[in-house]
């Protein structure tokens, strides 16, 4: 299998979706000429034109609204984001018109777009341009949101939410755009809702999400090989919907529990997830849920900080490790 | 093609002082002289049935029977019903939170629309959306919106469409004059000139944001104007007079049909009633003497009426009896809704998601609703 970056799954799944449904167009700041702003979009316009790809000013309240009228009509607009912080400035349009038309009509519309841009903080650009808003999308029924952790899952989820008649928001990571992972050449998706076991485990569970997932596992490792601790790692993938049952099993099964984001602690994901887990496997767990988010405070700038306010392998490790204890 | 935009300019700027000498004239422009009879009955008819409705729906507010917010287009009528009556086959409307009157000129019924308000299951939007949200894409009205202005690049979206699938056909997008002050408008206005999108924009100027006088909230109060700062063709009209909306907006929706461009309408209207019906101090930000003016010279129904009985399509006698029926349809539209169920409590949860409502076979992962059971 071709081991293949971040930044080019990505950028095949728009291109296959692009040649499979003429409906497909993608549109955002810099995503045409400039060939994307974190080059996800290279080569794309030059490729399929400008009517497939749409460079537009910077207005996300207009263009991110233009898209969803645009997808009442049957067109399925992909609306790059060039960083998921910059959802804020067009919230209504996204937290209002696209959750809520359909529920407001009756059923009457719905709205296929899809919302993509990075969202992930580390990147040392202080706390405007840091937000991992999942949490926040996930609290709009109406709306769904997946966060692929690697190469594999960004292709396969992307293709599922552009075909997918609902608005869904993929959160991608500057971080590892450059990562590779092998990718099969043949043509695959990923269900949404369908979390992935990126190791087995016997002795505790760790859930967690996007990059985090990746980090998860590097602790995994170490605390396997220094520790003696056998970590299960659930990978999410998808955040709304979320594969409960995936998680019970586990948690069932280690009895401990850890969960970990990217996101600060309060009414963040894993806030809903302990909540899950506590009513629904309160009889299989031999410890409190431990969780490791974000340090609670604005996103830091200084490099050195950043690297501990978000979590890291060692954070972890000392919250798996008082959590066996 | 700047200059043409300027001409056009130039024309509405000094068209206004003309405008009471010419306004007898608009029944015979050509747009209106090829109304059959029957056509201009049924204007009429729609004007009328819009003020009977939503007096029905006032008194079923204050009966209790609606909850949540009333915001009546009581003075406004002229403007959806002309409108609307110029809709092609491919044309789209959206509008705002004031919207029984574009609705029941889309030919919504009055039945689905007081059901609505009353929350039933009956309702246009088996009562989840309420006055605000009436909805009815089967007849291209896109809503029904609540937040000031955010429909405006929906609209957008709804041209942008037509435009990428090469249909011809435009967006008309009803705003208020309140609206012009939301940011998102302006980029709107931006990107559909940028992008040649055949949207025409209608602001149904009523003169006040809520309570806030027009002067007290625009600093420029020519609200057309502004589309001089995007390249945008404009023009402005008065809206009591239907044949006059449709003689300006023809030239609009026109205009976009064939040269795929965006116009910017801002059309003079006045509401009797407050910004909502909860509004009751709206005497306070204007005087009476102002609604009562208004109302003696500038009624829509009243000035349509006396240009189809001066015409010879209306008699006094079928005028009396288009409004017994219309008052009629509007008293069983209240008995339909009162006799109809609310929707079962299951049903808070459908029409959240088109996967989960359509995955009748029941392949979907994943859990899609969080309450604890």
């Amino acid at each position: 299998m071709p081991l293949i970056t971040y930044r080019e799954a990505i950028k095949q799944a728009l291109a296959e979706e692009i040649e499979r449904d003429e409906n497909v167009v993608v549109m955002g700041e810099e995503v045409a000429q400039y060939n994307g702003a974190y080059k996800v979009t290279e080569g794309l316009w030059e490729k399929y034109g400008d009517d497939r790809l749409i460079d537009t000013p910077i207005s996300e309240a207009a263009f991110s609204g233009l898209a969803i009228g645009a997808a009442a009509l049957g067109i399925r607009p992909v609306v790059e984001l060039m960083f998921m912080s910059f959802s804020y400035v067009a919230i209504d349009q996204l937290f209002n018109n696209a959750s809520f038309c359909r529920y407001m009509s009756g059923g009457l519309m719905n709205i296929p777009i899809v919302v993509r841009g990075p969202a992930n903080g580390g990147t040392n650009v202080g706390a405007t341009h840091s937000h991992t808003p999942e949490n926040m999308i996930a609290n709009h029924p109406g709306l769904k949101v997946v966060c692929p952790s690697n190469a594999y899952d960004a292709k396969g989820l992307m293709k599922t939410a552009i075909r997918d008649n609902d608005p869904v928001f993929v959160m991608e990571n500057t971080l590892l755009y450059g990562e590779k992972w092998e990718v099969p050449e043949e043509e695959y998706t990923i269900e949404l809702g369908v979390a992935n076991i990126l190791k087995e485990g016997t002795d505790v569970t760790i859930v967690s999400h996007g990059r985090c997932a990746i980090i998860s596992l590097n602790a995994a490792k170490i605390l396997e090989e220094k520790h003696g601790i056998s970590a299960e790692v659930v990978d999410l993938r998808s955040i709304r919907p979320l594969d409960e049952e995936t998680i019970l099993k586990s948690v069932r099964k280690t009895n401990r529990a850890v969960l970990v984001e990217e996101n600060k602690p309060f009414c963040g994901v894993d806030a809903q997830i302990s909540h899950m887990i506590q009513y629904r496997a309160f009889d299989y767990l031999d410890a409190p849920i431990h969780r490791v988010s974000a340090i609670d405070a604005p996103q830091v700038y200084a490099k050195e900080l950043e690297n501990w306010q978000i979590p890291n392998e060692e954070r972890i490790i000392a919250s798996v490790l008082k959590c066996c204890g | 093609m700047a200059a043409t935009k300027k001409k056009t300019a130039k024309k509405s700027a000094t068209k206004t002082a003309a405008k009471t000498a010419e306004a007898k004239s608009f029944i015979d422009k050509p747009i209106n002289q090829q109304l059959s009879k029957d056509e201009k009955i049924e204007l009429y008819s729609m004007i009328v049935g819009i003020r009977r409705f939503e007096e029905r729906s006032l008194r079923a507010y204050n009966q209790g029977k609606i909850g949540g917010f009333l915001h009546l287009y009581i003075g406004q009528e002229a403007v959806a019903a002309g409108i609307v009556s110029l809709m092609e086959e491919n044309d789209h409307i959206i509008t705002a939170y004031r919207d029984h009157g574009h609705a029941l000129a889309v030919g919504m019924s009055m039945n689905e629309c007081m059901a609505e308000m009353y929350g039933k299951h009956t309702g246009c939007s088996k009562g989840k959306g309420g006055s605000m949200h009436f909805f009815a894409p089967d007849k291209n009205f896109w809503g029904g919106h609540g937040i000031v202005a955010g429909q405006t690049p929906l609209g957008a979206g709804l041209a942008f469409a037509l435009k990428y699938k090469k249909i011809k056909g435009c967006a008309v997008c009803f705003l208020g004059d309140g609206a012009v002050n939301q940011g998102v408008f302006m980029e709107t206005l931006n990107l559909v000139s940028l992008w040649d999108i055949p949207v025409v924009f209608v602001i149904e100027n009523n003169g006040y944001s809520m309570g806030t006088s027009l002067k007290r909230s625009s600093a420029e109060e020519n609200l057309a104007h502004r589309a001089d700062g995007f390249d945008i063709a404009w023009e402005v009209c008065e809206g009591h007079d239907v044949f006059e909306v449709r003689e300006v907006a023809n030239r609009a929706m026109t205009r976009a049909r064939e040269e795929h461009k965006p116009f910017l309408l801002e059309i003079r209207t006045y509401r009797y009633r407050g910004h909502s019906v909860a509004d009751a101090n709206h005497e306070k930000y204007r005087t009476k003497e102002e609604i009562e003016e208004y109302k003696k010279n500038k009624d829509p129904i009243n000035v349509v009426k006396q240009h189809l009985l001066q015409d010879g399509t209306l008699t006094e006698d079928l005028a009396k009896q288009i409004d017994k029926e219309k008052k009629e349809e509007a008293e069983a539209s209240t008995r339909f809704a009162d006799d109809s169920p609310v929707a079962p409590r299951e049903e808070i949860q459908t029409d959240v998601y088109w996967e989960v409502d359509n995955d009748t076979e029941g392949k979907l992962k994943g859990t899609y609703f969080f309450n604890d059971v």
